[in-house]
């Protein structure tokens, strides 16, 4: 249905010209899905809004290719017949619902816009053919809710919406843009699931582009593989997932956190205590209880888990054992000393044996310190080392999360994201501490960087004997990680337990799933 | 990984920072550059002023009345026959101080007002913008003619005054920074480091909100001057003997119809002044805007 | 969004108690009381008229009757015009400068609005620098400079406009509007289009053009809910701005409009008079700051349920 053929796209700046799209080819057939699969820079959002000249054209610009569409070649097309096509007959959805729908606009205006426009029909049937459309991507009660604003829907409510304005006009293909990448894990399975529902319901082709392999096992039909602009496999599914050629596509399949972690831990007694921690924030006359009466422990030596979706309050506890955020009640016990309690030198002299690891690589750094100045900082402030011995350790601190030392001097917007997560972990051990938290420290990373840095998280781990506590909402990454894990709902604790034994038999509902909805379970099976 | 291994600090290459990029778009623009220079070469005339001015600055020549623009006096003389471009490099200072120093005054009390009440938050915080807000609402131009009329005219009191109504969105903005820049991670590092308040908001929160203040700051000064201009011109602000370029421009306006230079040049000046100075702040809001390339 | 109303409204009392307070002391401090400048006056007489216009009793006092006054709404009788209450020239002149400002704003937000909007369509064009250009003409030619140059092309040279008055012609509002609508101008074009600019670079402008909606579609259905946004929260400012601006205008075109008043009141040292009128301006402005907000949160239909809406 949809056939693209040697399509290459470039952006000229003042810089130069880049290309960002090389000569591409495949094909999109009705009732079925193809995905494209690439991480950051590979071209996969460039080639798909360049179909529908979503591109602005100057900088980018088409060099060359056909793509071809009920026999008509959309590159050819003029802007007002291609814009005919765009909304009616290829619809997107896109990846961040909050900021692709109007704030100021209701939903239901929203919803009825494409309709109107394309297919002129009176407002009454167009707000019927809306209610209905609300009705099938699963929204409860639309008529009460079809006059509201996006902020009042939440995340995953939003995304229905998305696809709903994409179906309205009943358009032969839907181009979807990472359209679960921002949501949490069990509602993007259920995305998933509403639209390959649709998809088969309705007999559409969707072309689905991720990040994300394992997101896609369960669904597509085809698999295009792309990287720095060009193609480098495709296949159908099983062949790419059983029987990978291209050493890219290899490593991306590599790169898909499996199985579990082998080794044993002997029983040891724990670091850190948490007893009945809560830690509420108020809002006007609401409080927010982020963290409610939760307790846990942290053994010497192990690397456990805290594992919830948004709002469960795992990223509130992570800070809460640092004092990064005030505790409302409870008690934080490291190694015997009550945390909670501590103030001025006490409190420093604890800095040093307990770190943070942050998720934003770029935000965690000051943009206005070099590398050098990010490393020695830790190393002068507690005495480690003076002014003239701290180069050489900062240097040691480079070779040991594997940054390459010439880059010392340089700042933090020169380096990749994966290379700045490792000077932030290079921060972090600085002090040589016990225990580290790490606050969901790959998710913003390019799968392949991701198993990467957490390859070096577990050697530094064992290198240098640390405890860590490891937050995360990726069940896939924690398996391999931790020795125990701890779940989180709505800042209650659901269940604790063993690595193995949560998976093989999860006891509470929650559990269960989320354990269901780890994208790629499929995929398990295939390799199983 | 094969860049080569180095044993010392000193071997690495420097890394480019913020402020150089910033620099590099800052030239390429040629607005800005255009206005650097112009301001640059009227401050440089304005410091030298008592040493290359061609008259002193109460030479009166009553007989040759006002006459225009000639070889002896380049941009004519006024109707007590002083040399125009004179008086308008002696106005050049009155102007330009105020408009520096009654902005370093707003400078320094809002970038203290604002970083306090941002960086503690809470109570604190809500005190002092409360302050602010409740000032905010104050028909300022009101209360400066009225101060300018009731304690009469003294140089101080002006740059006091407009000073006293620039720092409030000084204040305003460096909060709004300092307050955004607290929940950025690396502040937390800082914090999770053992840091002291002190030590965070030195090295930490104060370079990365310099940026919108430096912006700010250079566009206020022309309001400022504008302010100064608007007040020498109802006869409030600068007073007799001394001059400004807003009191030239009223003189000139009186007469405009018979000696248009008496206008014209003063107001040229001024236009010139204030546009230098909106070019490059608008240059330097361009250019410091991008926080340097995420991938 | 009536609880966001009120609280407000709470807040511009303390405000005003303020700035009445602050002008009385002010005022009442200056050297020189309003009769010190005429001619020698006869003791007598001059006890009478002190105790008219309530200047013997001590200042304290003085500030309680006058508030008494004020909450009747009686400013009190002008100094300088015996026979002519505060309320009679404010009535006189009050109209005058609010039609001024009128067309100056209808002015500023005409030409300025559509001229960043135009400008933040293509931007660093043409269509961009032109109007932007212009648009740092209105601000860095002051209104006491864009006058005189005004007066002295179109009234003088060319002859075209009343160079000064302010009768029932229309000519004669027009280079006194445009003088000092032209820096609000500016500043609402700037600001139109850096609005304009960050919102038509947000997402949901990609997704409303994914629908297909033509470009002009785009734009005005969800480009400038959201990019007019910073313009409506300026117009209190603005307005603001336009008060005090009307104090050189009307100097300049001899305009008897309430900013003239004000200023030669200030210089006459009319105590009530200058009160009175800084009273109601201020009263003005800090409705207007009030008015132009709650638009500005209503625009925003987040704010608008955060204050109580729907």
């Amino acid at each position: 249905m949809l056939t693209v053929e040697n399509l290459s796209v470039s952006f000229v700046t003042r810089m130069g010209t880049t290309k960002a799209v090389d000569d591409i080819s495949f094909t999109v057939e009705s009732g079925k899905i193809t995905a494209i699969i690439g991480e950051s820079g590979s071209g996969k959002s460039v080639a798909c809004y360049s179909l529908l000249g979503l591109i602005p054209q100057p900088p980018g610009r088409i060099d060359g290719g056909r793509v071809m569409f009920e026999n008509q070649d959309l590159l050819q097309l003029k802007p007002e017949q291609l814009r005919k096509i765009r909304g009616r007959d290829i619809a997107m959805v896109f990846q961040d619902p909050m900021t692709c729908l109007n704030p100021y606009m209701t939903i239901g205006n929203q919803l009825m816009e494409p309709l109107l426009y394309h297919k002129h029909v009176s407002q009454a049937q167009a707000r019927k053919r809306a209610l209905e459309l609300l009705e099938e991507v699963g929204i409860r009660d639309p008529a009460s809710t079809i006059d509201n604003y996006p902020h009042q829907f939440s995340g995953g409510m939003r995304q229905r919406v998305m696809i709903a304005m994409a179906l309205i006009n009943e358009p032969k293909l839907l181009i979807a843009d990472e359209p679960t990448t921002a949501l949490d894990v069990t509602i993007q399975a259920q995305i998933l699931q509403l639209l390959a529902g649709l998809q088969t319901k309705r007999d559409i082709g969707i072309l689905f582009i991720s990040h994300d392999l394992a997101v896609v096992a369960d669904i597509a039909d085809q698999i295009v593989v792309m990287q720095a602009g060009r193609i480098v496999e495709t296949g159908d599914r099983d062949a790419i997932f059983r029987n990978a050629h291209h050493p890219y596509t290899q490593k991306l399949l590599q790169a898909i956190p499996r199985g579990g972690k082998a080794v044993e831990l002997p029983a040891t007694e724990p670091l850190v205590q948490v007893r009945n921690l809560c830690t509420w924030f108020q809002s006007g006359k609401t409080s927010v209880k982020a963290v409610d009466n939760v307790s846990f422990d942290v053994l010497r030596g192990e690397v456990l888990g805290l594992v919830g979706e948004s709002g469960s309050g795992k990223s509130t506890i992570g800070r809460s054992l640092l004092r990064l955020v005030p505790v409302t009640s409870g008690e934080v016990h490291f190694d015997g000393i009550d945390v909670t309690a501590l103030q001025g030198r006490g409190l420093k002299n604890l800095r040093r044996r307990m770190q943070f690891i942050f998720q934003d690589p770029f935000a965690s750094l000051n943009p206005r310190m070099t590398v050098y100045d990010t490393l020695a900082e830790p190393l002068l402030l507690h005495g480690i080392e003076n002014r003239s011995t701290v180069g050489a350790h900062v240097l040691k601190l480079m070779d040991d999360v594997g940054l390459a030392r010439a880059f010392v001097r340089k700042y933090p917007h020169e380096f990749s994201g994966g290379q700045r997560q490792r000077i932030a972990i290079g921060r972090a051990l600085a002090t040589r501490p016990e225990f580290i938290v790490a606050d969901e420290p790959v998710s913003a990373l390019d799968v392949t960087i991701q198993a990467q840095i957490l390859e070096l998280m577990r050697g530094l781990g064992r290198e240098y004997g640390l405890t860590m506590l490891f937050i995360t909402h990726d069940l896939a990454v924690v398996r391999q990680l931790a020795d125990r894990i701890v779940v989180l709902q709505k800042g209650k604790i659901v269940e604790q337990a063993r690595t193995e034994d949560l998976f093989e038999s999860p006891q509470q509902q929650y559990t269960q799933q989320l354990l269901h909805s780890i994208p790629g379970r499929s995929l398990m099976e295939l390799n199983a | 990984m094969d860049a080569p291994t180095i044993t010392d600090i000193a071997q690495a290459e420097q890394g480019s920072s913020l402020w150089r990029d910033a620099w590099l778009r800052l030239r390429r623009n040629r607005l800005a550059v255009f206005g650097l220079a112009v301001l640059s070469f009227f401050i440089v005339i304005a410091l030298l002023t008592p040493w290359i001015a061609p008259y002193a600055y109460a030479q009166q020549q009553l007989e040759l009345g006002a006459t225009p623009p000639s070889a002896a006096h380049w941009l004519g003389t006024d109707i007590f026959g002083r040399d125009m471009l004179t008086q308008i490099m002696y106005g050049g200072r009155i102007s330009l101080a105020v408009g520096f120093i009654a902005t370093s005054v707003a400078l320094l009390i809002g970038i203290t007002w604002g970083a306090i009440a941002g960086y503690f938050g809470g109570k604190v915080d809500a005190l002092m913008m409360r302050l602010v807000d409740i000032l905010y609402a104050l028909p300022f131009m009101i209360f400066i003619v009225l101060l300018m009329v009731v304690f009469g005219r003294n140089m101080l009191l002006l740059f006091l005054a407009i000073g006293a109504v620039e720092w409030l969105t000084m204040a305003r903005i460096m909060r709004s920074q300092v307050q955004s820049l607290r929940q950025q991670e690396f502040v937390e590092a800082a914090i999770s480091l053992g840091l002291s308040p002190a030590t965070i908001i030195r090295r930490h929160l104060v370079p990365n909100a310099l940026g919108p203040i430096i912006v700010y700051t250079t566009l206020t000064i022309p309001s400022v001057m504008l302010l100064e201009a608007f007040l020498s011109f109802l006869g409030l602000g600068v007073q007799p003997p001394q001059t400004s370029w807003g009191l030239l421009i009223a003189y000139g306006a009186e007469t405009m119809e018979e000696y248009p230079w008496l206008l014209l040049y003063p107001g040229l000046t001024l236009v010139l002044t204030l546009f230098s100075l909106n070019f490059l702040g608008d240059g330097l809001r361009d250019a410091l805007d991008v926080r340097g390339a995420k991938d | 969004m009536w609880r966001f109303i009120g609280f407000r409204l709470l807040q511009s009392i303390p405000v005003l108690l303020v700035v009445i307070t602050v002008t009385f002391f002010l005022v009442r401090l200056a050297p020189g009381g309003p009769f010190s400048s005429e001619k020698a006056v006869i003791p007598e007489v001059k006890a009478a008229l002190e105790e008219q216009y309530r200047l013997n009793l001590p200042m304290y006092e003085q500030y309680i009757a006058y508030l008494a006054d004020l909450a009747e709404g009686d400013l009190g009788p002008s100094f300088k015009y015996p026979g002519r209450s505060v309320n009679e020239l404010i009535a006189a002149g009050f109209p005058v400068t609010a039609e001024l400002g009128f067309y100056a704003l209808l002015v500023a937000i005409s030409i300025g609005g559509i001229a960043g909007i135009v400008a933040s369509l293509r931007p660093n064009s043409a269509q961009d620098y032109i109007p932007m250009s212009v648009a740092m003409i209105g601000i860095c030619v002051p209104s006491l400079l864009m006058g005189p140059i005004l007066i002295l092309v179109f009234g003088i040279y060319l002859e075209w406009l009343p160079v000064s008055g302010w009768g029932d012609m229309p000519g004669d509002k027009i280079l006194p509007a445009i003088t000092l609508g032209s820096t609000y101008a500016a500043y609402i074009a700037r600001l139109s289009r850096a609005g304009m600019l960050e919102v038509m670079s947000q997402d949901y402008i990609r997704t409303a053009r994914a629908k297909g909606l033509p470009e002009w579609q785009v734009v005005v259905r969800h480009g400038l809910r959201g990019g007019l946004i910073p313009v409506v929260a300026f117009l209190g400012p603005a307005f603001a701005g336009l008060l005090s601006g009307s104090f050189v205008v009307e100097t300049i075109f001899q305009i008897p409009g309430l900013g003239r008043f004000y200023v030669q009141a200030a210089f006459n040292r009319d105590y009530t008079m200058i009160l009175g009128a800084t009273v109601f301006l201020a009263t003005l402005i800090i409705v207007f700051n009030l008015l132009s907000d709650i638009l500005a949160a209503w625009m925003n239909p987040r704010l608008r349920s955060q204050y109580g809406g729907r």
